[in-house]
C-alpha cells in the first residue's frame, strides 16, 4: 500500500516536471537564440547553450527597427495606461461595490455585457474616429480607447466587495472626506487586488497588438509587438535578431509577473471564485 | 449608507466618459456601418447588402469553418489539460509555487512574440521536427499541409493558455469542501471516481465560465494566424478576425469588414446562450 502511493506521486510529481518543462521550454530557446547567430536555429543537433551573439543580434535589431525608440514607446504607453486605467477602472470598481444608486445595476450590467463585444467590433470605428480627430500615430491614440477596462473594473468591484462596510461608516462618523475614504480606508485593504489588475493592465497593454497594428504605420510610433510582427514579415529573416527582439519583449513581462506572482495569483482567486 | 446623492456618479465618470466615446459609440457605429458600402468618406446605405453577400462569399465560409474547426477541438483539449494540471497540482506537497509560475508563464507573455517563437520551432528542420525524429515519429510539415497548419495553431494557443485556465481550476478547486472527499474516502471510491464525481460536477460553474471565455477567444482569433501561419496554406488558417482585418485595412471595404464583425457578436452571443441554456438544465 505505501509503496504504491510513492510510485504514485513519483510518477505525479514527474508528470508535473515535464509539464513545467514544456511550459519554459520555449522561453529558453528563444533566449538561447538571441544569444547565437541566425543560422543556429535550426542546427542539428540543436543548439541548447548560450552562445556569444546577443550583443550583435541587439546592434542587428536597433538597425532595422530603432530598438531604443520602440522600446521607449512601448514602456511610455504602458506606464500612463497601466496608472491611469488602474485609477479609472478602481474608482467605477469602488462605485459598484460599495454605493446604491439609480441605474447601478443596468450600468454594471453594461459593463459585463461589453466584455463580450469582440475587439474587432471596435476596431474599425475607433480607426476612423482617429483618423478624423487626426490622432494616427499618436500617444493619445494607444493610451485613450482602453482604459475603461471592463474587465479590470469588474476585478476591482469583486475585491471591494469583502471590504467591511463598517471601516467606512467609522470613517464618515470621523469627518473623513469621501475621497478619502476611497484613499486611506478601501485602498489599503485591497491592495492585492490593486496589484493583480495592475500586472494585468500592463500585460494587456505591452502585448497589445491588433489596434496598435491598426492606429500606427508610423515605424517612428511602433510598438515592440508591431516592429517585432514587421521584421517578422520581411522576405530574409535574420533569426538571432528576431529572437533578440522576442526575448526583450518577454522579459520584462516576466519579471514582473515574477515579482508580484503571489498577489496576482490570489487576485485572481479572489474574483474567479466569487464570479 | 447615507452619502450625497452625485458621490457615486463622481467615482463612475472618468469610466463611463471613456465608455460612451470609445466603446458604446463605436459599437454603434459599426452596426450602421455594416449597412453601408463605399470607401473612406464617400459611405452609402445599401440595406442588408453586405449581408446577403455573406451568402455567397467563399472566403467568408472558409474563415468560419477554420474558425469553428480550431475552436471544437481546442476549447476541450486545452480545459481537460487544465483540470488535469489544477488537480495534479491539488495534489502535490512541494514545489507547488514552482509549477504554478511555470504553468502560468506562458499566458503572460505576447501573442505576437509567443507566435515568433512557435513559428520557428515548428518550420521544417525546427526543434520540434527534429525531436520528432528522434523519438521516431517522423517529421510534420506543421506550416505547409491545411490540417497540419491548423494543429499548429490548436498546440500554439493551448500552450499559452492552459495555465490561465488552470490557475482559475485551481481557485474554485480549494474552496471545495474537504468534508466531501472525506466522504467519498470512507465509501472506498477511487481518485479517479472522485476527480470525475466530486471535483468535475462542483467546478461545473467554473467550467461554464473558461468555456464561454475561450470561446470568446477563439471567435476572435487573429494575432496567431496573423503571424504563425499568415492565413494560409490556402487559407487553411484564415479566421474571420483575420478576414476582417484584410477586409477591412487591406481592402478598405469598413463597411462589410463591419458585417463581419457583427458576425462575430452574434455568434458569440449565440454560442454563450447555449453554453448557459445546456449547463443551467441539468441543474
Amino acid at each position: 500500500m505505501r509503496t504504491s502511493s510513492a510510485i504514485r506521486s513519483l510518477i505525479l510529481y514527474l508528470a508535473m516536471l515535464i509539464g513545467a518543462a514544456v511550459s519554459l521550454f520555449p522561453f529558453y530557446w528563444a533566449a538561447i537564440a538571441a544569444t547565437n547567430e541566425s543560422g543556429k536555429v535550426f542546427a542539428k543537433p540543436p543548439v541548447l547553450v548560450p552562445g556569444s551573439k546577443l550583443i550583435a543580434n541587439v546592434v542587428h535589431l536597433n538597425d532595422a527597427i530603432g530598438i531604443g525608440r520602440v522600446l521607449f514607446n512601448s514602456i511610455y504607453v504602458v506606464v500612463i495606461y497601466t496608472v491611469l486605467s488602474l485609477l479609472i477602472c478602481t474608482m467605477a470598481g469602488y462605485a459598484f461595490a460599495k454605493f446604491t444608486f439609480l441605474g447601478r445595476n443596468a450600468m454594471f450590467a453594461v459593463f459585463l455585457l461589453s466584455m463580450m463585444v469582440p475587439y474587432h467590433a471596435l476596431v474599425i470605428p475607433l480607426f476612423k474616429m482617429m483618423a478624423a480627430w487626426g490622432w494616427l500615430n499618436t500617444y493619445q491614440a494607444l493610451i485613450l480607447p482602453n482604459l475603461a477596462y471592463p474587465f479590470a473594473i469588474f476585478l476591482m468591484r469583486q475585491n471591494m466587495l469583502a471590504v467591511p462596510d463598517g471601516m467606512m461608516e467609522a470613517g464618515r462618523i470621523d469627518g473623513v472626506s469621501e475621497w478619502g475614504l476611497f484613499t486611506r480606508i478601501i485602498l489599503p485593504s485591497v491592495k492585492p487586488a490593486l496589484a493583480a489588475t495592475a500586472i494585468f493592465l500592463f500585460m494587456f497593454q505591452w502585448n497589445s497588438f491588433l489596434w496598435p497594428l491598426i492606429a500606427v504605420q508610423n515605424k517612428e510610433m511602433y510598438t515592440l509587438p508591431v516592429a517585432l510582427s514587421s521584421l517578422f514579415g520581411l522576405s530574409r529573416i535574420d533569426y538571432g535578431q528576431v529572437m533578440a527582439g522576442v526575448t526583450i519583449a518577454t522579459a520584462p513581462v516576466i519579471v514582473f509577473f515574477l515579482l508580484l506572482q503571489r498577489h496576482f495569483i490570489s487576485g485572481m482567486l479572489g474574483s474567479a471564485v466569487k464570479g | 449608507m447615507r452619502t450625497k446623492g452625485y458621490v457615486p456618479y463622481l467615482f463612475l465618470a472618468p469610466a463611463l466618459g471613456l465608455f460612451a466615446v470609445f466603446m458604446a459609440y463605436p459599437i454603434i457605429y459599426s452596426f450602421l456601418l455594416s449597412f453601408q458600402t463605399g470607401a473612406g468618406k464617400h459611405m452609402s446605405f445599401t440595406g442588408l447588402s453586405n449581408y446577403h453577400r455573406l451568402f455567397s462569399d467563399e472566403l467568408f465560409w472558409t474563415a468560419l469553418k477554420n474558425t469553428f474547426a480550431i475552436m471544437v477541438i481546442q476549447v476541450p483539449l486545452m480545459l481537460f489539460l487544465a483540470i488535469l494540471l489544477a488537480a495534479g497540482l491539488n495534489s502535490v506537497k512541494h514545489l507547488t509555487g514552482l509549477f504554478r509560475v511555470s504553468f502560468f508563464m506562458p499566458a503572460v507573455t505576447s501573442l505576437v512574440a509567443y507566435s515568433i517563437i512557435f513559428s520557428l520551432m515548428l518550420m521544417g528542420d525546427g526543434i520540434i521536427n527534429q525531436f520528432l525524429t528522434a523519438v521516431g515519429a517522423g517529421a510534420v510539415p506543421w506550416l505547409s499541409n491545411p490540417i497540419w497548419a491548423k494543429a499548429a495553431l490548436i498546440l500554439a494557443m493551448t500552450w499559452r493558455w492552459t495555465g490561465y485556465n488552470m490557475v482559475i481550476y485551481l481557485a474554485a478547486m480549494q474552496n471545495i469542501s474537504e468534508s466531501l472527499y472525506e466522504a467519498a474516502n470512507i465509501d472506498g471510491a477511487t481518485r479517479v471516481r472522485q476527480f470525475f464525481s466530486i471535483t468535475i460536477p462542483q467546478l461545473k460553474p467554473v467550467i461554464l465560465f473558461t468555456a464561454i471565455l475561450s470561446t470568446i477567444g477563439t471567435l476572435q482569433l487573429f494575432d496567431e494566424p496573423y503571424t504563425l501561419t499568415k492565413g494560409g496554406p490556402s487559407d487553411a488558417t484564415l479566421t474571420i478576425g483575420m478576414y476582417l482585418y484584410q477586409t477591412g485595412f487591406r481592402f478598405y471595404d469598413f463597411g462589410y469588414a463591419s458585417t463581419l464583425a457583427y458576425v462575430i457578436v452574434v455568434l458569440i452571443a449565440v454560442l454563450s446562450f447555449i453554453q448557459f441554456k445546456v449547463t443551467g438544465d441539468e441543474e
